[in-house]
């Protein structure tokens, strides 16, 4: 329903807006009568419990947000292109200092378990969240750079991670030679899986990946003999400093971490540690994609992304091209997994489901599809904020499927939309900076 | 012999309901062009307001099993494609004209909200009910291995085979199938001609919501166990039967949910068990790899 006409000349038509928030909420109680007024009992039995007034609050609630954003939108001047047009401009504005702020972030970041606040749990979830700041880079390669959707991203985190525990556990390698080769050996996969798909259509692709995710996920429970099927394998090692290890009591002929050093025995050093081995990580993906992009391959991507036929008119391989993305983002996903697997010391299938690739996916898209600096903000809020307030953990996934659908309503282009084009031609129209792309 | 007919019946069944989520991917591709990733979840809602009606029918004692079956039927599927409805009404249709995957992102976020929607209404624990519909034929028996057909297999099939023919009708009788048909070859000439696009592409929402519901209130009443995530695989399994049968083809999803109900149900009784996820997947990919255009299919022409 239009609801930009409501503000007339004879001021806010209460009447219109009253009916619209009453059929809101009319069907408000359809949706909720049987789902919230009823709460089935756990297993059998058929034990009902009744509560009536969840509908009231739940049909309230939609009448008086109905209500709230007609006259919101009512009250607002017509509307000027994009829904929040300050929010633009202050994008705009902060990606002109870009660079500085990368920076800025980085350095706080990097200082961040050096300094005396830091306990074990600040920089376990630092560690944590950029595990998935790395993720949402290795996946904008995909979606954001090339525009392949890629539902099944997580099988080749699992790979990534299956290959070091294997290797590490079965040839006794280091964490530093494993590393390079769960990269290479989920590239590899990802080649191999790419290569029949990657001519599907950009949502058949999707689907396709989908069912690959599961698949893997499916084979990786049941080939127990390698896998250790669904409990997994644990007793993973930790990776070392050039040869020292991270332990309270080394064995004899080698010297532990505090030895060396001089100083005492600190649990936090190990993860500290491994909060750098990730923050280096993170750092060389998203190097590697801003890299990627002033190469003509990353340009192709970009090429292809915007317009798969005329692309082909000028002569790219659409496969090759596709293939690449595919399988250079399956690369930085084995890496993460690799790092996933020595940072727990534990894998089993139950941490790649089909949800943490929904997770990463919605960190690539809320932050804004190709926006480097949006992935971060959006793994800060998406990883971040669930595991600190605890009561809102229960919350998160509806609140996941709620802003993917309210972004792409309302900002199809993500939060950060704002994007520089790669390449431009000659001088810009003024209007040509706001709202992401035409 | 008896053991594979035991399995051709449980696969018919199986691929029943199947077929009657498949249609609803089907209509929605066909008219709109996206995979309506949340339909899945529209059949687990259906499930759950099925079970629920039962609850209380049974809970104010009604004592026909018949009458209650129809009650539960005409309540679950308004109800459920109520749901439908909002989805589309919310999620899909302000992103018409917007980027090409933007509907897509935007299922798989209602997908993810509706499961959590009703984890969070419902608990996380399976529900359960005890069969009402019990009983049924032996077809045939031999050496201790009786074959049988029950009764709920027989309203599973026929009620499909019932709600197909009134289908095709509609689809090729109707105003409203008429709409749907000139939606699908070209939106904008159709609104041309006087055509409600929105309406149809809301009304098609409805029906496919309608017989996913059906299809949760079959499930609920034949296996009798559900928890919130079973939309995800089913979802995916009958997705697989739409692409199977040839996308926007309505026989071609019916064909396609009846052959993956076949392999599913054979798969597991000879093959591996656990595997027969990834027999149903494996052909998705092989389809979509070969056979784009399905079995039915039309080809489609990329235009610029």
């Amino acid at each position: 329903m239009d609801l930009g006409n409501r503000f007339g000349d004879d001021g806010i038509q209460w009447g219109a807006i009253l009916k619209d928030a009453g059929l809101a909420a009319l069907v408000a109680l359809v949706l909720a009568l049987l789902l919230f007024g009823v709460r089935l009992s756990d297993g059998g039995g058929g034990g009902l419990e009744f509560r009536p007034w969840w509908v009231v609050i739940a049909v309230a609630a939609v009448f008086a947000g109905r209500a709230a954003v007609a006259l919101w939108i009512g009250t607002r001047k017509p509307a000027s292109g994009t829904a929040l047009p300050w929010f633009d401009r202050a994008v705009a504005r902060l990606s002109e200092h870009k660079r500085l702020l990368f920076a800025a972030f980085f350095l706080a970041v990097a200082i961040l378990p050096l300094l005396p606040v830091a306990d074990r749990r600040m920089v376990d979830l630092a560690t944590l969240v950029m595990i998935y700041v790395m993720l949402g880079w290795g996946l904008n390669i995909v979606v954001g750079l090339a525009g392949l959707l890629d539902l099944g991203y997580v099988a080749f985190y699992a790979v990534g991670a299956y290959s070091y525990t294997l290797l590490a556990i079965h040839f006794d390698l280091s964490f530093w030679v494993c590393l390079p080769l769960a990269g290479a050996i989920a590239a590899l996969f990802g080649v191999l899986l790419g290569f029949p798909v990657l001519r599907l259509r950009g949502d058949y692709l999707a689907i396709v990946t989908l069912g690959f995710g599961e698949m893997t996920r499916i084979i990786i429970i049941n080939w127990s003999s390698l896998t250790g099927g669904s409990e997994g394998i644990t007793g993973i090692p930790v990776p070392t400093l050039f040869g020292l290890r991270f332990t309270p009591s080394p064995a004899a002929g080698e010297t532990a971490f505090h030895q060396f050093f001089g100083i005492p025995f600190g649990g936090i050093h190990k993860l500290i540690f491994l909060f750098y081995i990730i923050l280096i990580l993170a750092l060389l993906t998203h190097l590697f994609s801003e890299r990627m992009r002033k190469l003509p391959m990353g340009r192709a991507w970009e090429a292809l992304r915007e317009d798969e036929i005329a692309s082909r008119a000028l002569g790219l391989n659409p496969v090759l091209v596709k293939l690449s993305a595919f399988g250079l983002g399956a690369m930085f996903a084995g890496f993460a997994g690799s790092f996933f697997a020595t940072r727990q010391g534990f894998i089993n299938p139950s941490s790649f489901t089909f949800i943490e690739s929904a997770i990463i996916l919605a960190i690539v898209v809320l932050g804004g599809m190709g926006s480097q600096v949006g992935v971060i903000c959006a793994a800060i809020v998406l990883i971040l904020l669930p595991e600190l307030a605890r009561e809102f953990a229960e919350f998160r996934m509806l609140l996941f499927g709620g802003a993917m659908v309210a972004i792409m309503v309302w900002r199809p282009r993500g939060l950060l939309a704002h994007r520089v084009p790669s390449v431009r031609l000659g001088q810009a129209p003024p209007g040509a900076l706001r709202g992401g792309l035409p | 012999m008896e053991y594979f007919l035991q399995q051709l019946i449980n696969g018919l069944t199986l691929g029943a309901v199947y077929g009657l989520i498949a249609i609803g991917y089907t209509m929605v591709y066909g008219i709109i062009g996206m995979i309506n990733f949340a339909h899945g979840e529209i059949y687990m809602i259906g499930s759950f307001i099925a079970l629920i009606c039962f609850s209380i029918l049974g809970l104010s004692g009604v004592a026909s099993v018949p009458l209650a079956i129809l009650v539960v039927l005409l309540v679950t599927v308004l109800f459920t494609a109520a749901y439908g409805w909002a989805v589309e009404r919310l999620a899909y249709r302000p992103l018409r004209g917007s980027f090409r995957l933007a509907p897509l992102i935007s299922a798989i976020g209602m997908s993810i909200f509706l499961q959590n929607y009703v984890q969070l209404l419902q608990g996380a624990r399976v529900k359960a009910m005890a069969p009402m519909v019990t009983g049924g034929f032996v077809v045939t028996e031999r050496a201790g291995f009786q074959v049988t057909l029950s009764y709920m297999q027989i309203i599973i099939m026929a009620l499909t085979l019932i709600l197909m023919a009134g289908f095709s009708q509609l689809i090729s009788r109707t105003a409203l199938g008429r709409a749907q048909r000139a939606c699908e070859q070209d939106q904008k000439m159709a609104a041309l001609s006087g055509i409600d696009v929105d309406r149809t592409v809301s009304l098609t929402f409805l029906l496919g919501a309608g017989l996913a519901a059906v299809a949760g209130v079959m499930t609920t009443l034949h296996y009798g166990v559900i928890d919130f995530f079973i939309g995800f695989l089913v979802g995916l399994k009958a997705f697989t039967a739409a692409v199977l049968g040839g996308i926007g083809s309505l026989p071609g999803a019916m064909l396609g949910g009846i052959l993956i109900g076949l392999v599913e149900a054979f798969w597991a009784a000879y093959f591996a068990a656990e595997y027969k996820d990834v027999a149903a997947f494996s052909i998705l990919v092989l389809v979509l790899v070969f056979r784009p255009t399905g079995l039915l299919g039309q080809p489609e022409v990329e235009k610029v």
